[in-house]
Order: structure tokens, then sequence, then C-alpha cells
């Protein structure tokens, strides 16, 4: 019992140390965006690993969720005679909830998990060290501009994805299924609008962005400097990533559409 | 040199279709469009009943929509619900005796404001009245009327 007892002490301790380890982490991310920005060479390389590697896959995902969603929204309306609505469909939820969503656990997946692996080979070579003896810091030079690469690029590609759905569900819709094209963006027009739904799309992609690089990151930085315990931490940052993403999408979504 | 010119390129290409998917989302999905409207003017009618009427509920004549509903209010003196409606300025010759008529897209679909013009030469000026109203139908309420008439044809 007092075993007990103890052990969940220790777990209490270490889990807050590890919050205010992050939490310094990353003010200390966001401190260094100043001089990042004075060196977008830096910003864009990671541009190109986060964003547009992640590019091919999101656009696939997208064209086949939004193919999926306009076939089967398409067999549940039909039965209400209520095709004409599929565009409203498609879009509300491609816009409001996947496409911020599944673009961000894809990101997780691709990007976050190749941050993590990346930074944490960094500090098991002793690369992160061997910077900090050279008197540059490898918080401002490595961590931040992945993590302002991962912030510009997940609203990026989570706009893509839902751009990109809606058009695969339009296809499926009424190239297949003879749903009538006007009917489909004029519906979707009337009912989805730009603040309470594109904005707000917007703004859960954004920090879906911000939690799972910082995840990424952090795990990356804070990973024990073995093989064994990268690969542990590029688990935990599929694992916590989407946990994170899913509750945060509970949370928003409750406050953004709840008076609704 | 070459590299790093073709990573750039492919990052500019990445930012575009990106800030072109958002683009697309804003102007072609969303309502945003809508909200670039040209002058309209203001009506008011007021309705013993406005059921479901929300507002930015559309407001048509003839089946097309010429404007939508800006607010609803209780008028607490005559207890009536006092709907305003900001018409579009290109449809500024509705008669001064047009009726205005609350109906349902479908059976359970969404109420609407229907205007119906009437035969005056004068046209109606912003802020101007319509007289001639019809509530809307209750579902709950005409099934009722309908079972207490069944009924009394059975005694």
């Amino acid at each position: 019992m007092s075993q007990f007892i103890q052990d969940l002490g220790k777990s209490t301790r270490t889990s807050f140390t590890k919050l205010g380890r992050s939490t310094y982490f990353l003010l200390q991310t966001v401190s260094g965006i100043l001089s990042v920005l004075l060196r977008p060479r830096l910003l864009l390389n990671q541009m190109y690993s986060v964003g547009v590697l992640s590019f091919l896959i999101i656009t696939i995902s997208g064209l086949f969720v939004g193919m999926v969603l306009g076939l089967q929204g398409y067999y549940t309306l039909s039965d209400f005679g209520a095709e004409e609505t599929l565009g409203v469909m498609v879009a509300a939820s491609l816009v409001r909830e996947l496409g911020p969503v599944v673009s961000a656990l894809l990101f997780a997946g691709r990007a976050g998990s190749a941050l993590t692996a990346e930074i944490g080979l960094m500090k098991a070579t002793e690369q992160l060290s061997g910077m900090e003896m050279m008197a540059v810091d490898p918080v401002k030079r490595i961590i931040t501009p992945r993590f302002l690469a991962g912030l510009i690029s997940m609203p990026l590609l989570a706009g893509l994805f839902s751009a990109v759905g809606i058009i695969g569900g339009q296809v499926i819709g009424s190239g297949l299924l003879g749903v009538d094209e006007g009917a489909y963006w004029s519906q979707m027009q009337a009912s989805i609008d730009f603040q309470d739904d594109i904005i707000n799309g917007v703004i859960k992609s954004v920090v879906f962005g911000f939690v799972t690089s910082w995840i990424a990151l952090f795990e990356g930085y804070d990973a024990i400097p073995t093989s064994e315990g990268v690969s542990r931490a590029t688990t935990r940052t599929v694992v916590n990533s989407a946990f994170s993403i899913l509750g945060l999408d509970f949370i928003l979504t409750a406050l953004m559409f709840g008076d609704h | 040199m070459q590299h790093t010119n073709n990573q750039d390129t492919l990052v500019g290409i990445f930012v575009a279709a990106g800030i072109l998917g958002l683009f697309f989302l804003a102007m072609h999905v969303s309502n945003l469009s809508s909200f670039v409207e040209e002058d309209s003017y203001t009506i008011t009618a007021r309705f013993e009943n406005s059921g479901g009427l929300k507002v930015k509920s559309p407001v048509s004549a003839a089946g097309v929509k010429i404007g939508k509903v800006s607010s609803i209010s209780f008028d607490p003196k005559t207890y009536q619900s006092v709907v305003q409606m900001s018409i579009d300025s290109k449809y500024n010759t509705m008669p001064d005796d047009t009726t205005a008529s609350i109906f349902t897209a479908g059976l359970l679909g969404e109420q609407y404001v229907n205007l119906e013009p009437g035969g005056s030469d004068t046209y109606l000026k912003a802020d101007g009245k319509i007289e001639i109203t019809q509530s809307a139908i209750i579902l709950e309420k005409a099934i009722g009327q309908f079972l207490f008439k069944s009924a009394e044809e059975k005694k």
C-alpha cells in the first residue's frame, strides 16, 4: 500500500516536472521567433521538410475523405429525398471538423514523428551540445524554425484538405450519383458561414499546429539520448499528439459551436 | 545553389496552394461573397406569429431570393412579431400593397418570408411597412384543429 502511495507521488512529481520543463521549453522556443524571422532561410528549409513533404499525403487523403463523405452522405440523405443538401453536409463536416482534425493527425504522423526522431538523434549524437559549445543557441537555431514552420504549415494544409475534399465530394456527388451541381454549391454557400465555420476551422488548425509541433519538438528535445529513448519519444509524440488533437477538438467545438 | 532554388520554388508552390485553398473555402464555399452586399433597404412587416423564422432567413418573391431577415422582435403593445427585412436595392419596385407570408420550404424545411406583389402603382420605400401579412402555419396547431374538427364531426 505504501508502495502504491509512493508510486503515485513519484508519478505526480515527474508529470509536474515534465509539464514545467515543456512550458519552459515553449517559452524559450517562442522567444526565439524574432531571431528566426531575421533569418528566413532557416524557416524556409523547415517549411520544405514540414509542409511541402506533407503536401501530397494531405491532398490525397483529403480527396478520398471528401469522396467517402459524398458517397455515404448521398446514401443517407437520399432516404429523405434531401440529396441536394449533400454539399452542406460535405462542406460543414470538412470545414468544421474533419479538415482540421484529420490533417492534424496526418501531420503528427508524417511531420511530427520525423521532427522528434531528428531532434532526438541530434541529441543522441551530441550535435545539440556541440552547438552550445560553439555558443550557438540550439533552441533558436534548431527548434524555433521547426516550430514556426509547423505553425504556418498546419492551417495551409488543413485549408487544402478541406478544399480538395469538397471538390472530391462534388466529383462523386454530381459526377457519379447525379446530385445537381448548382444545388451542391448554392446550398453550401447558403449554409456555410464565413465567420462561424471557415474562421473557426482555421483557428482550430492553428491550435492543432501549435500543439503538435510543441509536443513533437519537446519529446525530441527531452528524449533519452539512446536509440531506444528516441524510438520511445517518437511513439509518445504520435500518441500524445493524437490525444491532444482529439481532446482539444472536443473543447474547441463545444466553445465555438456550443450556442447552435 | 540549384538545390536551394528548387526548394524555394517548392515552398512557394506549397504556400500558394494553401492560400488558394483557404481562398477557395472563403469565396466559393462560404457566404463571404454575399457579405459584399450591394446596397439594401429595410422594410418591416408585423406578423401575428412568425413561427420558426430566424434572422438571416431568406426573403423571396416568386421563388427568387431577394433579401434576408435582418431582425425579429416582439412588440409588447400589440403582441405581434416585428420582422425587419433587408431587400436588395436592385429590387426597389415592390408595390406598397405587397403581401408578406411565412412559408416553409418543403414539409419540414426552413421557414422563409414570401413577398407577393399587389397591384398598386406606388412602390415600397426604404423603412416602409407591409400592411398585409399572413402568419406562419404552425404544424402542431393545424394538426390540433384537424383532430378537433374530425372529433366534432363524429358526434
